[in-house]
């Protein structure tokens, strides 16, 4: 039985003690940035863990995408009060105590559960191995995504496209209190252009490696949200406000296209979601692909966060 | 039970889910309660899959790395929405902090 290593003591200790300044650091810059580090550490855990496709996602969407959300969110707030620290009372006690306690219950317990369990159980690795060479990919997490647990993936898209619409029926975002309409720099035009074309050609890459290696459809399509919230950030592109007939069906192809192929083969006789071990590889590149396409939308409409409220502006079809 | 790297991770798990937890419950800023929400989560993903790597030279099993990653596309759609909803709030009452935080 091998020792840990002292890379992963080291990592371990890190993440934690990141989390720890996330929390008690009173300016929420500072802790947005160190939750962004601590994302990218936790990309580090996971391919420590032999989980690449987890990691290449934490680092796309936990690390990168999370963060831009907070610090969007961040800009946009009017109210800086990043500096408040409350004094403990005594009646601040009766909350931290009994929550103290929670959490040393809820460590005691699962330590005990997990700890508890058999050193060198498969779990489901066995059963994997079995189906996968009908499954149409040799990426054992793209088989487990896009084939047998294919249903999952396909409500969590809806969880994605349930985001967005709760996030766009809010109604207009409030305007940020400090004008922000100032032309971007030429670093960051020049940056977009240098960067752009190589995040779509490293999420294409993605795509594509996906069936094979680790990689896949929720990464690239994570990597081309990335060019275009730049695109957006720039001011190159208009932020999507998804009342427009063109966007909105880009939020929604991936789902179409994944509950078409998925209620398709039933035609053929086979059960909601089998598909025939022929055209497994097709079917599943042609949803990935869509699929890619989609996510990428919805996170740059989840980015933007909803329609800016502009005096002037005259909402036409406005719901 | 043998120490290996994966146990190792698996009390990195349990640290980070509760310091996430206290984090939620006990920070009065909304922005800090959704960041304590992904550390939260974070540290939960960690033991779903901290425990799928424990096959001495054999590859991990992958069905935790699909749900895990499932997870974090949900976290991201549930952290963009608790964002919207935070600065909805934060226009409405004219401050981040809630009102019994902040008038005690």
């Amino acid at each position: 039985m091998p020792p840990v290593p002292i890379f992963d003591v080291v990592l371990g200790v890190t993440l934690i003690g990141v989390a720890v300044r996330v929390l008690m650091t009173a300016d929420l810059f500072q802790a947005i940035v160190l939750f962004i580090v601590f994302g990218l550490l936790m990309s580090l855990a996971w391919t420590r863990l032999h989980a690449v496709d987890v990691a290449l996602a934490e680092a796309a969407i936990g690390a990168g995408l999370t963060g831009a959300l907070f610090l969007n969110a961040l800009a946009q707030s009017e109210h800086r009060d990043t500096r408040v620290a409350a004094r403990p009372t005594a009646a601040s006690f009766l909350v931290h105590l009994p929550m103290l306690l929670l959490g040393l219950a809820f460590a005691i317990i699962v330590g005990h559960s997990l700890l508890g369990l058999p050193g060198d159980a498969a779990g489901l690795r066995d059963v994997v191995d079995a189906g996968i060479g009908r499954s149409g990919a040799s990426n054992p997490v793209t088989a487990v995504l896009l084939n047998f647990r294919a249903y999952d993936t396909l409500l969590e898209i809806a969880v994605l496209i349930l985001a967005v619409a709760g996030v766009c029926s809010l109604g207009p975002a409030p305007a940020p209190s400090r004008g922000t309409d100032s032309p971007p720099g030429p670093v960051l035009l020049g940056l977009v252009r240098v960067v752009v074309p190589l995040i779509g050609v490293v999420a294409g890459y993605l795509l594509w490696i996906g069936t094979t290696a680790p990689g896949g459809a929720l990464q690239a399509g994570a990597v081309l949200a990335a060019a275009g919230i730049l695109l957006v950030v720039s001011g190159i592109a208009r932020a999507p406000t998804l009342r427009t007939w063109p966007e909105r069906a880009l939020v929604v192809a991936g789902f179409t296209a994944f509950l078409a192929v998925s209620l398709g083969v039933m035609v053929g006789g086979h059960h909601f979601l089998e598909y025939p071990p022929d055209w497994a590889s097709h079917l599943i590149l042609l949803i990935e692909a869509l699929l890619t396409v989609s996510v990428a939308a919805i996170l740059v409409a989840l980015f933007a966060g909803g329609a800016t409220a502009h005096p002037s502006a005259s909402s036409s079809g406005r719901e | 039970m043998e120490l290996q790297a994966a146990t190792w991770y698996i009390f990195t798990g349990i640290a980070l889910s509760v310091i996430g937890l206290l984090g939620i419950t006990l920070s009065g800023h909304l922005l800090r309660k959704i960041l304590s929400l992904n550390i939260m989560s974070s540290g939960v993903f960690l033991l779903l899959v901290a425990p799928a790597d424990r096959l001495f030279e054999r590859a991990p099993d992958p069905v935790p790395h699909a749900m895990v990653l499932t997870g974090i596309v949900v976290a991201v759609s549930a952290t963009a929405l608790a964002l919207a909803l935070a600065r909805r709030i934060a226009t409405a009452s004219h401050q981040h902090v809630p009102e019994e935080d902040a008038g005690e």
